[in-house]
C-alpha cells in the first residue's frame, strides 16, 4: 500500500485544531524550557523547498541512504520492515505500509481521514509546554502518524525517519502513535541530516497512546552534527495492561539536545521501560532524562541510562512517581568519564506518595575503574583492548522485550559509533 | 622455569616482601603457605606484573627472560596466568568475552562450551563477568579462564576458599589439568604456584614443594603436606619462632 498524499505537503492543518490549543500557543512562544539552554528560534528559518515524492525510497541517492541506514533505515531491502515513512525537511516523501491492519502515512493526511484524530492533538504532551511545543503547533510541518488497529501485531518494525537537508533550517513535526487494544506495534524511527558541520534545529512533538493490552516498542538513534539543536518532547499515555519500551541511542556529535519523555501509566499493571545510550562529543550539550508516572495499581517502570563522555557535558535525569499501591520502579544512571574534560550529572528522583510502592535508584559516575582494566590486561589484553572491551561493555544494554532482531539493530548502531570514538 | 632472586616489593611505600628467592623447575607445582597479611598474594601479583607492586630490589627471570620491567599484558601474553582470590566485576563483560580473550584467536563457540560445560559453567557464559557469582562459581569461573588461555606458569591465589567440598573436589581436577598432572613430570610444560591458607587443596593436587611466608620472607621450605602437618599442630607462631632461631643462627 502506498500513501502518496492527494495534496501538497505542507498542509495546514490547523482547521481541525481547536482555537484554544493555538492561544496557548501563542501565549507560550517566548516561554523558556524547564531544562537545557534556550535556543534563539528566529536565527532559523522554517521554509523549506518541497522534495519530490518518492515511491520507491530507494532511488534516493547513495549518500542520503547511507545517512539514514546509520540511523537505521534499510531502504533497498525493505523486506524486514512492515512500514515506511520518511520526512525530508517539511516534505513526507514516502510512506508506505505491507501489512494490513497498520496504518502509516503523514499526520496532516491522517487528519483528514480520522476525524477523531484531533481528540489525540495534544492530549498526552501539552501543547504550552515550553516554545518548542508552541513553535510545533503554530509552524508545524507535518510529521507521521502510525497506528495499529486492535488486536494485530506486526511481524517487523515500521521505520521513519525524519531528515533535514536544509541549512538553518527548523524542522518542526508532529507525531501521533495509536497501538489500539490488544495490538503490538514496533518502530524503528532514525533523525538525521546531510549537513556535515552547518546548522539546523529539529523539534518533533510525539504522541504515544497505548491501549488496553498493546505494546509498543520504540527505537530511536539520533544522527546529527555538531551544530545542531533538537527539542523532542514525547509522552506516552499507557492503558490497563499495555507496555512502552523505549530505547534512545545518541552517539554522534550534536550541539544541543535536551529532552525529558514522559510515560503516563495510567491503566492496571500498565509498564514503561526506557533505555539510553548516551555519549558526549567534546563540545555536545546533552541533557535527557525520563520521567515515569506510576497511577495505577501494579503499574511499574525501568529507566536505564548509560552515559559516555568525551569531552562534553551531559544531564542525565530520571523521575518515578509512584501514585498507586503496588507499583514497582527502578531507576539505572551510569556514567563513565572517559576523558579529562566532560562532565556527568546523573539526576535520579524517585517521589512515593503513599505506602505500597516500591521504587528505587542506582546512580555512579566516574572513570574506568583500574581494577577492571587489569584483570582483562591478566588475561593478555593490552591497556587499550582492555578499555575498549570494557566500554563496549557498559554500552551494551540487555532489553528486556525488544524483538531480537531489532536488539541486533540497536547493537549495531551502538557498535558502528564505536569505531567512531575508539 | 620462573625464578626469583633476592626480591624485594613494596606496595605504595611500604615494603611487603624481602629478599625473596624461589625457583620453579618446568612441570614442578609449588605451594605457598602463610598466615594473612604475611605477603603470599603479594608475591603473585609482582609475578604477574601488577603495578601497584613496585619492586625495589631483585629479579624475576621466566624462560630465561627478565621480566621484572615487563608489563602486565605482555607477561600473559608469554604464558603467565593468574587465578584471582577476589577478582572484580566487570558489568557489560561477559563471561563468555572473557574466555574467548583469554584463548585469543585459537577461540571457538565449541571450545568454549567445552570448557564452559567442564567447569559447570554454562550457564553463566552470557551473564556479566563475576556479577552475582558464588564463592565456587567465581573460581571456577577463574579455572575456566586460565584453562582457555593454557599458561605455563599459573598462579592460584586460594583456590578453594570459599568453595563447598564437593566444588573444592571440581576445582583440584581442574588444577590438575591445567598443570598437566596426568603427564609424567618431564613431559609437562606447566608449572604452578599455588597459595593455599587451609591447605585442602592439597588433598587433591599433588605438590612436592612448599614454603612458609611468613613477614614478607620465605621462612621455610620442604614437603607442604609434612609443612601442613606442623602448622596444623604448632600454629604459624611455632614457625615464627623457628624462623627466629634460624636467622640468629645464621
Amino acid at each position: 500500500m502506498d500513501n502518496a498524499p492527494n495534496a501538497p505537503s505542507e498542509v495546514h492543518i490547523m482547521s481541525n485544531i481547536s482555537e484554544s490549543k493555538k492561544e496557548k500557543a501563542q501565549s507560550a512562544i517566548n516561554k523558556k524550557a524547564a531544562m537545557g539552554e534556550d535556543i534563539d528560534l528566529s536565527q532559523f528559518t522554517r521554509s523549506a523547498e518541497e522534495h519530490p515524492y518518492r515511491k520507491d525510497p530507494s532511488e534516493l541517492n547513495a549518500a542520503t541512504k547511507s545517512k539514514m541506514l546509520e540511523a537505521g533505515l534499510m531502504l533497498d531491502d525493505p523486506s524486514q520492515r512492515t512500514g515506511t515513512f520518511i520526512q525530508m525537511d517539511n516534505t513526507p516523501i514516502h510512506s508506505s505500509v505491507k501489512e494490513e491492519g497498520v496504518e502509516v502515512m503523514p499526520v496532516s493526511q491522517a487528519m483528514k481521514k480520522h476525524d477523531w484524530l484531533a481528540d489525540y492533538y495534544w492530549k498526552a504532551v501539552a501543547v504550552d509546554t515550553d516554545k518548542y511545543t508552541a513553535s510545533v503547533e503554530l509552524g508545524q510541518n507535518d510529521g507521521y502518524f502510525i497506528r495499529t488497529l486492535p488486536g494485530v501485531k506486526t511481524n517487523y518494525p515500521v521505520q521513519a525517519c525524519l531528515y533535514l537537508s536544509k541549512a538553518k533550517f527548523a524542522q518542526n513535526v508532529h507525531n501521533i502513535i495509536i497501538a489500539e487494544e490488544n495490538s503490538e506495534l514496533h518502530i524503528i524511527t532514525g533523525c538525521t541530516t546531510s549537513l556535515g558541520n552547518e546548522p539546523g534545529m529539529h523539534m518533533g512533538v510525539s504522541e504515544f497512546y497505548i491501549k488496553k493490552g498493546a505494546k509498543v516498542t520504540f527505537t530511536m538513534i539520533h544522527s546529527w552534527n555538531p551544530e545542531f539543536a533538537v527539542r523532542p518532547r514525547t509522552a506516552a499515555i499507557i492503558e490497563e495492561d499495555g507496555l512502552f519500551l523505549s530505547n534512545y541511542v545518541l552517539m554522534k556529535p550534536v550541539n544541543t539536545i535536551q529532552m525529558n519523555p514522559i510515560a503516563r501509566c495510567n491503566g492496571k499493571n500498565a509498564t514503561a521501560r526506557f533505555n539510553s545510550i548516551l555519549v558526549a562529543r567534546p563540545d555536545s550539550n546533552i541533557d535527557v532524562g525520563s520521567r515515569v508516572y506510576l497511577n495505577a495499581p501494579g503499574a511499574r517502570t525501568e529507566i536505564i541510562s548509560r552515559a559516555i563522555t568525551m569531552g562534553g557535558n551531559i544531564v542525565a535525569r530520571g523521575y518515578i512517581e509512584g501514585n498507586a499501591p503496588g507499583v514497582k520502579g527502578h531507576l539505572e544512571c551510569r556514567g563513565l568519564i572517559l576523558t579529562e574534560k566532560g562532565t556527568i550529572h546523573a539526576i535520579p528522583e524517585l517521589k512515593g506518595n503513599l505506602a505500597g510502592i516500591d521504587l528505587y535508584h542506582e546512580a555512579a559516575v566516574g572513570k574506568i575503574a583500574e581494577e577492571e582494566v587489569e584483570y582483562l590486561m591478566a588475561r593478555g589484553m593490552t591497556r587499550e583492548q582492555a578499555t575498549a572491551t570494557i566500554v563496549r561493555g557498559f554500552l551494551r544494554v540487555d532489553i528486556e522485550g525488544l524483538p531480537s532482531m531489532l536488539n541486533d539493530e540497536l547493537q549495531r548502531a551502538v557498535k558502528t559509533s564505536e569505531n567512531d570514538f575508539m | 622455569m620462573l625464578e626469583i632472586k633476592n626480591l624485594s616489593v613494596a606496595v605504595e611505600g611500604k615494603k611487603i616482601l624481602h629478599n625473596v628467592n624461589l625457583t620453579i623447575g618446568t612441570g614442578e607445582t609449588h605451594v605457598l603457605l602463610g598466615p594473612n597479611g604475611s605477603g603470599k598474594t603479594t608475591l603473585l601479583m609482582t609475578i604477574m606484573g601488577f603495578p601497584k607492586y613496585q619492586v625495589t630490589d631483585g629479579n624475576i627471570l621466566f624462560k630465561g627472560e627478565d621480566i621484572t620491567k615487563m608489563p602486565m599484558d605482555e607477561r600473559a601474553r608469554l604464558g603467565i596466568g593468574i587465578s584471582f582470590q577476589r577478582p572484580p566485576v566487570v558489568r557489560g563483560v561477559k563471561t563468555k568475552d572473557m574466555v574467548m580473550a583469554s584463548m585469543k584467536d585459537k577461540s571457538t563457540p565449541e571450545l568454549v562450551a567445552t570448557l564452559a560445560n567442564k567447569t559447570d559453567l554454562t550457564e553463566f557464559l552470557e551473564r556479566d563477568i563475576n556479577y552475582g557469582f558464588s564463592g565456587g562459581e567465581i573460581k571456577r569461573s577463574e579455572m575456566m579462564q586460565l584453562l582457555a588461555q593454557k599458561p605455563d606458569l599459573a598462579l592460584l591465589d586460594e583456590p578453594e576458599s570459599g568453595v563447598d567440598l564437593e566444588n573444592i573436589a571440581l576445582i583440584g581436577k581442574l588444577i590438575n589439568e591445567l598443570l598437566e598432572k596426568d603427564s609424567p613430570m618431564h613431559s609437562r610444560n606447566s608449572m604452578g604456584l599455588i597459595i593455599t591458607h587451609t591447605g585442602h587443596i592439597l588433598e587433591y593436587v599433588n605438590a612436592r614443594n612448599g614454603y612458609i611466608m611468613l613477614d614478607g620472607t620465605i621462612s621455610c621450605m620442604g614437603d607442604p603436606h609434612e609443612i601442613l602437618t606442623e602448622i596444623k599442630a604448632c600454629g604459624y607462631g611455632q614457625c615464627a619462632k623457628c624462623a627466629f632461631r634460624s636467622a640468629h643462627h645464621v
